[in-house]
């Protein structure tokens, strides 16, 4: 039984069985207050017999983004379950249908689109990614079709997981799909203050 | 000693702190720091901080555990700060509390920060044995984050904030006064390095809303950018005219002026309030100097100064245990799932969202 948590877009929590049926999901697609609902979303899915926490490592806003990740973390350590990090892309790919590649596109915020190139599944019924995830310009010209949502399915995710986890593969490092650094800089010298 | 074993995570600026406390006894306090990715930066960066903090989180827990010889299934409950502080630094913690919580079916309570640094006072552990915390007092509370003087009359039920500063937090004062000094980050040990030579009455700085014409208003507020900018153009006005800028004497005239006013207001808010018990805390308090100046004038004030132990009054999972740990003794259930992390939390809001 594989619980997964996404908080790339909205806020999102499922329980899938082995056999990919999902058995209970939560969510709200409020692309903000994600550290208020996460906790109420998880006690409403929340069962015994969890073996496998999913983590939707992203890309998605940064802040948002943490706290399902935090939360996915923090629930696997307190069942003793491994964490299994899926980019959160994987399942909206796996929802759509589409025949060829195709983009999917979330908002990356200041302008700027995620993007990810699928094409099909691979044999283990894995989304077949095609090319790596980028930042474009929003507005920008794309050479596959677009399938862009400010949603996502947990139980999808769930799914994605459990295919991973059946074939043995890992789909994500364990930090987050920041696609971008931190952006601060360094300092100069000290402004001057007199005149 | 028994009393609810609680689980801490404090995340509100640049440390990942995990604390576990049984009552009052302190069974650990892990703490990872992320200021050395900061200081290239001379003040911490929260986009990097929150970044160290889900990196830091579930290696510090399974430290804390393994330090206090508890499991998980043990706790009675879990604890996280839910402000001040930094907003996408508390939603770490706030998400990785609540996921613990929900997992082990356990109550989770969400507290305020600054409450907490007071009751690092009441934990003991084997090196220390204090006696308990006596209501009322004030507590001067500097850091990094904040500079704030309450009026504590009890812990878990009436705290008062009587003044916080108005722009700068005194360490930021400290960073800020370094890098202009040309010392490094974090600027609090530098300068009290650059001051060891110095004399603190070369150079007269301006003390902060310390006016009579401040009083009314500002009474017990602390500003320190004015005198930051005083420090710079002092420094720049000796460079003007050729001099070369007498670094120790500069650095322990600016560290003078923090220091008094942070002392001057906090006595008075002791003798204005008829309570002669004076609790420090926060990150600054490791500066010596800051600590003489306080026992001594308290001392000649008829107050009595606490200080918890340094390891308590930086930022830390423990004392957000214990605040939780008290809250559980008198008898207050767990907060609701639906709060948030809320970097303005005011001091009154001791326990967020309760049932
Ligand atoms: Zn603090």
């Amino acid at each position: 039984m594989i619980l997964a948590v996404d908080t790339s877009l909205g806020t999102t929590v499922a329980v899938v069985d082995a056999d990919g049926r999902t058995l209970a999901e939560a969510s709200t697609p409020d692309p903000l207050g994600h550290a208020e609902v996460i906790g109420d979303l998880l006690a409403q899915v929340v069962r015994p017999g969890i073996t496998h926490v999913v983590a939707g490592m992203g890309p998605g806003p940064f802040t948002g983004l943490r706290i399902g990740i935090a939360a996915a973390r923090a629930f696997a350590l307190g069942r003793g379950a491994p964490l299994i990090p899926i980019p959160s892309h994987f399942a909206i790919a796996l929802d759509a249908s589409a025949d060829g590649p195709f983009a999917v596109v979330t908002d990356a915020r200041r302008r700027e689109i995620a993007v990810s190139v699928f094409d099909g599944v691979d044999a283990d019924g894995i989304p077949a990614l095609v090319r790596p995830t980028r930042l474009e310009k929003r507005g920008v010209e794309l050479d596959e079709p677009v399938h862009e949502t400010t949603e996502l399915s947990a139980a999808a995710l769930a799914r994605v997981g459990a295919r991973a986890i059946a074939a043995g593969r890992v789909l994500a490092d364990a930090e987050p799909l920041y696609l971008r650094s931190p952006d601060v800089v360094q300092p100069g010298a000290p402004k001057r203050v007199s005149s | 000693m028994t009393g609810p074993l609680v689980l801490g995570i404090e995340t509100s600026c640049d440390e990942t702190g995990i604390g576990i406390v049984r009552g009052r006894q302190l069974l650990s306090n892990t703490i990872a720091s992320s200021m050395d990715e900061h200081a290239r930066y001379g003040g911490v960066v929260p986009e990097v901080a929150a970044r160290a903090h889900l990196e830091a989180l579930q290696p510090s827990i399974e430290r804390a555990l393994t330090e206090a010889g508890v499991t998980l299934d043990d706790l009675d409950a879990v604890a996280v700060t839910s402000g001040p502080g930094l907003a996408g630094a508390l939603m770490v913690g706030v998400g990785a509390a609540k996921g613990l919580a929900v997992s082990l079916g356990k109550p989770l309570y969400a507290v305020n920060h600054l409450v907490g640094h007071i009751a690092a006072d009441i934990l003991t552990s084997d090196d220390r044995a204090t006696a308990p915390l006596e209501y009322p007092t004030i507590a001067l509370l500097v850091s990094g984050g904040h500079t704030s003087l309450l009026h504590v009359r009890d812990l878990t039920t009436d705290v008062e904030l009587l003044g916080e500063t108005v722009d700068d937090a005194a360490g930021e004062a400290f960073d800020k006064v370094a890098r202009l000094l040309g010392l490094p980050y974090p600027g609090g040990p530098q300068i009290d390095i650059a001051s060891a030579d110095g004399d603190p009455r070369a150079i007269r700085f301006p003390r902060g809303l310390s006016k009579a014409s401040d009083m009314a208003k500002h009474r017990y507020d602390f500003s320190f950018s004015g005198l930051k900018t005083a420090v710079a153009r002092w420094v720049e006005r000796a460079e003007a005219a050729g001099e070369q800028v007498p670094v120790a004497d500069v650095a322990a005239s600016f560290r003078e002026a923090v220091i008094d006013v942070l002392v001057t207001k906090a006595l008075a808010a002791c003798e204005d309030r008829g309570v002669p018990r004076l609790l420090l805390g926060g990150g600054v308090i490791a500066n010596r100097r800051l600590r003489e100046v306080a026992l001594e004038r308290a001392a000649a004030a008829g107050v009595a100064v606490r200080i918890p132990p340094l390891s308590l009054c930086t930022d830390n999972g423990a004392m957000i245990a214990g605040l939780a740990a008290e809250l559980i003794a008198n008898g207050r259930g767990p907060s609701t799932l639906g709060f948030g992390a809320d970097s303005t939390l005011p001091v009154t809001e001791i326990q967020v969202s309760p049932a």
